[in-house]
C-alpha cells in the first residue's frame, strides 16, 4: 500500500499521510474504545488501590445490570422505542424520498432539499426545545385541541415516551430521507415504467422494484436512525420525565452523579453492543454489505 | 391515469403536510421570542415584546460559551480537516485487500453513539491524566468529524482524472508541485463545503461534548442546560438568532452553488 501512495504522492508526504491516519486511528478510535472496555471489567477503586490485588477482571459490572429491574427496564424500554422510532421514521420518509427522487422536477427536487437541509442545519437542541414548547401542558397543541373541542383537558405529553419519540422522529428523519433518496434516484425510471406497463400496480411496482433497488438506502437509514435514537442524550433529557429516562441518561448518571466509571463504562459497552447488533441484524435482513453503507 | 392523478394529488398533499411539520415547530419557537409572558410559549398571547433579546445580551454565561464554542469549533477545523483529506487521499490512491477494513475502520465513529465517543475519549485521557476541558472536547470531536471530512473529500476525488497528475508529471513537476498545484486546487470545493460542514458539527455537538467538557461549558451545553433549569424566552431570542443565521448561510450557500452551475453551464456552451 505504501508503494502506491508513494509513487502517487512521493515519499515525505506519503509518511505525513500515514502518519496523521495512524493518530487519528490509533489514538482516537482504536485505543480509546479497547481501553473503555478494559475499564469495565476492572472495579471502581481508589487511586491508591489501583495494580493491587484488588485490581482484578470481573463481570462484576455487567452483572450490576442484570440485578436491577429498574435498569433492565430501562434498557430494555431503550432498545424497543429507538426499533420504534426508526419505524416510524422510515414510513414518514418513504414517501417524500420517492417523491424526491422520482416524481419531482429537478427544480422542485432542488428546492425541497434546500428545504429538507435548513432545519438539519439548526441545532438538534433548539429543534428539540421547539417541539418542547408545542408538546407543553399548556402549550399550543394543547390549545389548538382544546379550541377544536377534541379533549376536554390539556393533555400531558411530556410525561410519557410519546414526547421523546415525536422530537426522535423529528430530529433524524433527515438521516433517513437522504440515504434513500440517493438510492431511489439511482434507479432508472424505465424500470419503473416497464413494471407499470407490463400491468404492475403502484404498491407491486414498489415492493418489486423500486424497494429491492432501494435496499442499500434503506439500510443505512434505519441504522443511522436506530444509532442516533438508542445513543441519543439530548431528546429524552428534554422532552422526558423522570419516568421516561433513557438508557443514555443511566450512563450519565454513572459518571457524574454515582462517580463509577467502570460501571458507566460497562453500560456504554453494553449500548455499543446494541448498536453493533443491530447494524449485523439490518445488513442481513437486507443483504447488503459494509460497502454498501454510508455511500 | 384516473389512479395516477389521485397518487400524485395523494403525494403532493402528503409533501405539503410534510414541510409543515418541519417548520411549524421552528415558527412557533421563533413567535415565543416576542411574547410577553415569563416562559417561553405562544399561548396564552401576552403581546408583543423585545425585551428578551436585551435579557439576552445581558447575559455573560451565554458570551462566554459562546467564545468557548467558536475556540472548539476552531480546534476541531485544525485538526480534523487534515486528517479527513489524508484518509481520503489514502482510500483513493491505495488498493488490495486490507482497503475494505480500513475503510469500516475509518468509517465507524461515524455509527457509534456519540455519548459513546465522548466517554471512550474521557476514559482513555483519564489513564493519561488529562481530564475534560476545551481540549479533550477538540479531540473528541475530531474523532467522528474527521469522519464526515473524509467523506465529503472522498467523493470528489472520485471525480478526479488522474492523467491530470500524468501530465503534470511528465511536464516535470515534481510530486509535491503536482500535488500543491494540480489535486489540492481541484479538491479546494470540496475541503471549502468539509470546513463549512465540520464548524456546524462541532457547534451544535450536544451528546459527545457532555461528556468530555470538563467545566467548560459550550453554547449548546449552555441551552440545554438553560431549557432544563431556569427557563425564559431569552432561550427563544438566542435560538431565533441562530437560526436566522443558519437560514442566511444556506439561502446564500445555496445561491453560490447556482451560479456556479450556471457558470459552468455557460463555459460548455
Amino acid at each position: 500500500m505504501f508503494k502506491q501512495l508513494k509513487a502517487r504522492f512521493g515519499s515525505s508526504l506519503s509518511v505525513g499521510i500515514i502518519a496523521i491516519i495512524g493518530i487519528w486511528l490509533i489514538g482516537m478510535v482504536i485505543l480509546p474504545q479497547l481501553i473503555m472496555v478494559d475499564y469495565s471489567f476492572r472495579p471502581n477503586l481508589l487511586p491508591s488501590e489501583i495494580g493491587t490485588d484488588k485490581d482484578t477482571y470481573s463481570l462484576n459490572n455487567y452483572e450490576t445490570l442484570f440485578g436491577n429491574s429498574i435498569h433492565l427496564s430501562i434498557f430494555a424500554k431503550t432498545i424497543w422505542s429507538s426499533v420504534l422510532v426508526t419505524i416510524l421514521t422510515l414510513v414518514v420518509s418513504y414517501p417524500l424520498a420517492f417523491y424526491l427522487a422520482k416524481v419531482a422536477t429537478p427544480g422542485q427536487a432542488a428546492l425541497c432539499i434546500l428545504l429538507l437541509i435548513i432545519p438539519f442545519w439548526i441545532n438538534e437542541i433548539l429543534r428539540t426545545f421547539s417541539w418542547y414548547i408545542i408538546l407543553a401542558y399548556k402549550g399550543p397543541l394543547n390549545a389548538l385541541l382544546l379550541a377544536l373541542g377534541l379533549i376536554d383537558r390539556p393533555v400531558r405529553f411530556l410525561s410519557g415516551d410519546g414526547g421523546v419519540m415525536v422530537g426522535m422522529v423529528y430530529a433524524y428523519i433527515l438521516f433517513m430521507i437522504f440515504p434513500i433518496y440517493n438510492a431511489i434516484e439511482s434507479l432508472d425510471s424505465n424500470q419503473v415504467k416497464a413494471a407499470r406497463n407490463l400491468g404492475a400496480g403502484w404498491i407491486r411496482t414498489h415492493y418489486r422494484v423500486i424497494i429491492p433497488h432501494a435496499k442499500p438506502g434503506i439500510a443505512t437509514g434505519c441504522i443511522m436512525t436506530f444509532m442516533l435514537a438508542a445513543g441519543s442524550y439530548a431528546v429524552p433529557a428534554l422532552l422526558g420525565s423522570p419516568g421516561s429516562r433513557w438508557f443514555t441518561q443511566i450512563i450519565y448518571n454513572w459518571f457524574f452523579e454515582g462517580g463509577d466509571w467502570n460501571q458507566g463504562a460497562a453500560y456504554a459497552f453494553l449500548l455499543l453492543l446494541i448498536c453493533i447488533g443491530f447494524i449485523a441484524l439490518v445488513m442481513r435482513v437486507f443483504k447488503v454489505g459494509l460497502g454498501d453503507i454510508a455511500r | 391515469m384516473k389512479s395516477e392523478t389521485i397518487m400524485r394529488w395523494g403525494i403532493r398533499f402528503y409533501i405539503g403536510i410534510f414541510f409543515i411539520y418541519l417548520f411549524i415547530p421552528l415558527i412557533i419557537m421563533g413567535a415565543a421570542t416576542f411574547n410577553n409572558s415569563r416562559f417561553p410559549t405562544i399561548t396564552p398571547w401576552k403581546g408583543a415584546t423585545l425585551k428578551w433579546f436585551d435579557a439576552l445580551a445581558q447575559d455573560g454565561a451565554m458570551w462566554t460559551a459562546l467564545w468557548t464554542s467558536l475556540v472548539v469549533a476552531m480546534g476541531v477545523l485544525l485538526v480534523a480537516v487534515p486528517i479527513g483529506i489524508c484518509c481520503a487521499l489514502f482510500l483513493s490512491t491505495v488498493q488490495g485487500r486490507g482497503k475494505t477494513f480500513l475503510y469500516s475502520l475509518m468509517m465507524s465513529p461515524l455509527l457509534t453513539p456519540g455519548v459513546i465517543v465522548g466517554i471512550s475519549t474521557l476514559i482513555f485521557w483519564k489513564s493519561l491524566s488529562v481530564s475534560g476541558g476545551i481540549m479533550l472536547t477538540v479531540i473528541a470531536q475530531t474523532t467522528f468529524i474527521a469522519a464526515y471530512v473524509m467523506l465529503m473529500v472522498l467523493a470528489r476525488l472520485q471525480r478526479f482524472d488522474r492523467t491530470l497528475e500524468n501530465a503534470a508529471l511528465s511536464l516535470g513537476a515534481s510530486q509535491w508541485q503536482t500535488f500543491t498545484r494540480v489535486l489540492l486546487p481541484y479538491l479546494k470545493p470540496a475541503i471549502i463545503s468539509a470546513c463549512a460542514i465540520a464548524f456546524l458539527q462541532s457547534f451544535e455537538n450536544y451528546n459527545t461534548t457532555l461528556f468530555v467538557k470538563g467545566y467548560d461549558t459550550t453554547l449548546t451545553v449552555y441551552i440545554a442546560s438553560k431549557v432544563r433549569t431556569g427557563l425564559t424566552p431569552a432561550v427563544n431570542a438566542l435560538g431565533l438568532i441562530m437560526i436566522s443565521v443558519t437560514v442566511l448561510i444556506a439561502i446564500l450557500y445555496e445561491w453560490k452553488r447556482r451560479q456556479e452551475a450556471k457558470r459552468t453551464v455557460s463555459s460548455v456552451q
